[in-house]
């Protein structure tokens, strides 16, 4: 058996190699499939992974939780307009709900920051402490502002890499610094580490932070006292999310005194929402190469059972030559099943070559990133070997179960 | 033991369209061990369709043919297989060598779908090749053979898996006339000297000159069957 297959394989080879436009022609299909496929899983990895790092720069496990719309005489307002949390509310979850390792809070606006001569545009955020933490800043130089910063509403701040950028000059140290934020004079004690984009795009490095309880009572204003722009909370583990959103709807709801049948006045957001937001995008792409992918195997598949057809009928006399010298059915059955699969083989390899190409090219020509993984190049190379087994089982057993007196009269 | 091959009241129908048509009607015929025979006989006598009965590439619509003592009307398509694969060499009027296949290759065919180890198919197919005088070619493809050496390819393919009978059809059909005596006197050295069995279907007279038995078949039925004594050879 081991010298029958061996002798088959070379003997499909020759044949193949005999008529390589015709066998280039015949894969063709194949390696456009093959290819599609292993291109669209590298960039569909290649996305989740890009979209998987920019959520991780939130900071890990984080509770996002922001107020609802207000309803003004029948007008809705956007999410967050409503003033729906407070202080006592990010202060109350902690102590009630034992999943979250930490929570804190802020509120933004958009103002002018000035420096000397120089001023720029920037979200201030008033924080407390806890802020950091959670969404896991580090530091450029300087340090971070603390609880007792927060209880004397100190007048410090914390910038971020493009403030910098844009309001000292190169080599200027700004720690130290003193900065003016409408008119009242901050103490820059620390420069953030950048974090780069937002998986929404946003620059997450444009941004000032001050102590909550200075921008309170100095720089924000607010409504009321403690009313505040947006809760956050982190659990230890990815897992205990969901069960923690569940318990934090619980608590405010409880805390707002919500009836049964009206609406949460909040919005509880996770990063898994968000990467799956993110993904979404990413999943529409895939779903589209694959079945550009899924077409080009079938109609590579239907290529080479149409070939092989064309090659049994070509060959029909050989068959009754090889039968009369002894051939049975099964040997016949797997040299044709053997050429499919060595044509189906050299069009997957092709196909995994271009496959690879194609997505180094995404990378180089769209800037998209791109992973080629080792599962996608075996599946691409056992599905076309699936493939070539598949389509060409018709013609292998049409070949194998010709009578030899006709297939040796076949002019 | 009885003899090689028993043939008894041998009927073969053929039916194309509405006709039918008789190929053989009532053959019977023996064969013994080291015969060198010739079937004779117009084209559409039914010779033709008697040697693929007898070399189970054919089977009869009634009658029965006994190889070696087994009856082969009750085998299955593998079974045949094996008796043409072990018992049977056959040689056609065209050749019929696989083409871009060395000449080594092809008459390894057989061995090859015997399963036998690369060694010994490479090993025997080399020497049947010698045994037919044709040492030296075994790298040779058929585009590249005269048409004698061919039909001794296809001969040494017959004898390479060492069968009770040798079936040629029309052996000489497409060689000229020194080829044809070349052929003849391997086919005839291989009877004389290894005893080898060998049945020769033919329509000419000078062919079937060389045999020492011959049976002339008209429209599907034996009308002459004779021992000769040899004049040429």
């Amino acid at each position: 058996m081991g010298a029958f297959l061996l002798l088959t394989i070379t003997t499909a080879f020759r044949i193949l190699s005999r008529n390589r436009l015709r066998a280039g022609l015949t894969v063709l299909g194949i390696v456009i499939g093959v290819a599609a496929v292993i291109a669209m899983i590298s960039i569909g990895e290649g996305a989740k992974a890009a979209v998987r790092s920019q959520v991780a720069s939130m900071g890990t496990n984080v509770i996002i939780i922001l107020p609802g719309a207000t309803t003004t005489g029948g007008v809705r307002g956007g999410q967050g307009s409503a003033v729906s949390l407070t202080v006592a509310d990010a202060q109350d979850l902690k102590k009630r709900i034992p999943l979250l390792t930490d929570t804190a809070w802020g509120k933004r606006d958009v103002m002018q920051v000035v420096y000397g001569n120089r001023n720029w545009n920037a979200p201030v955020n008033g924080i407390s402490p806890g802020y950091l933490t959670i969404r896991d800043w580090s530091y450029a130089g300087g340090l971070p502002f603390t609880q007792t910063d927060m209880d004397v509403a100190a007048r410090v701040a914390l910038v971020g890499q493009t403030v910098v950028d844009n309001l000292f000059e190169p080599g200027e140290e700004p720690v130290g610094a003193t900065i003016r934020l409408k008119n009242v004079p901050f103490t820059v004690i620390g420069v953030l580490a950048p974090k780069g984009q937002s998986s929404q795009g946003t620059d997450q490095d444009d941004i000032v932070f001050i102590p909550f309880t200075t921008a309170e009572r100095k720089v924000l204003g607010t409504q009321f006292l403690g009313s505040i722009g947006a809760i956050f909370a982190s659990t230890d583990l990815t897992e205990d999310l969901p069960e923690a959103v569940a318990q934090i709807r619980e608590v405010l709801r409880s805390r707002h005194r919500l009836q049964p049948e009206q609406a949460d006045d909040f919005t509880v957001r996770t990063q898994i929402d968000i990467a799956a937001i993110q993904e979404g995008t990413g999943q529409t792409l895939t779903v589209m190469l694959f079945a550009i992918a899924s077409i080009s195997l079938l109609v590579g598949g239907i290529g080479i059972m149409n070939i092989l057809l064309v090659s049994v009928t070509e060959r029909t006399k050989e068959i009754g030559v090889r039968m009369a010298v002894g051939a049975k059915r099964r040997h016949i059955l797997l040299q044709f099943l053997i050429e499919a699969m060595t044509l189906s083989l050299f069009g997957g390899l092709l196909g995994i070559v271009l496959g690879i190409l194609s997505a180094r090219a995404t990378t180089v020509i769209a800037g998209w990133p791109t992973i080629i993984s080792l599962e996608s190049i075996v599946a691409a190379f056992l599905f076309s070997l699936f493939v070539g087994l598949f389509f060409g089982l018709y013609p292998a057993n049409k070949a194998s179960r010709l009578n030899p007196i006709d297939a040796l009269r076949y002019e | 033991m009885g003899s090689l091959i028993e043939c008894r009241d041998l009927w073969k129908v053929y039916r194309l369209g509405d006709v039918q048509v008789q190929a053989l009607r009532g053959v019977t015929v023996d064969i013994q061990r080291g015969e060198f025979l010739a079937i004779m006989g117009a084209s559409g006598s039914g010779k033709s369709t008697l040697m693929n009965i007898i070399g189970c590439l054919d089977s009869p619509t009634s009658g029965t043919c006994r190889l070696s003592d087994r009856d082969i009307g009750s085998l299955d398509s593998d079974a045949l297989a094996e008796v043409r694969n072990r018992e049977i060499g056959f040689i056609f009027q065209n050749f019929n060598l696989i083409p871009r296949t060395s000449a080594l290759e092809n008459v390894q065919l057989p061995l090859f779908y015997r399963g036998l180890p690369l060694r010994e198919q490479r090993a025997r197919a080399a020497e049947a090749l010698a045994r037919v005088g044709l040492a030296g070619r075994e790298q040779h493809y058929p585009a590249q053979l005269s048409g004698g050496q061919q039909q001794r390819v296809a001969i040494a393919r017959a004898l390479v898996s060492t069968p009770s009978i040798l079936l040629a059809d029309e052996p000489t059909g497409n060689l000229d006339t020194e080829s044809s005596r070349e052929i003849m006197a391997v086919l005839k050295g291989l009877n004389r000297d290894e005893g080898i069995t060998v049945l020769v279907v033919t329509h000419e007279a000078d062919i079937a000159a060389y045999m020492s038995r011959e049976i002339i078949i008209k429209d599907g039925q034996i009308v002459t069957d004779r021992q000769k004594n040899l004049v040429i050879g």
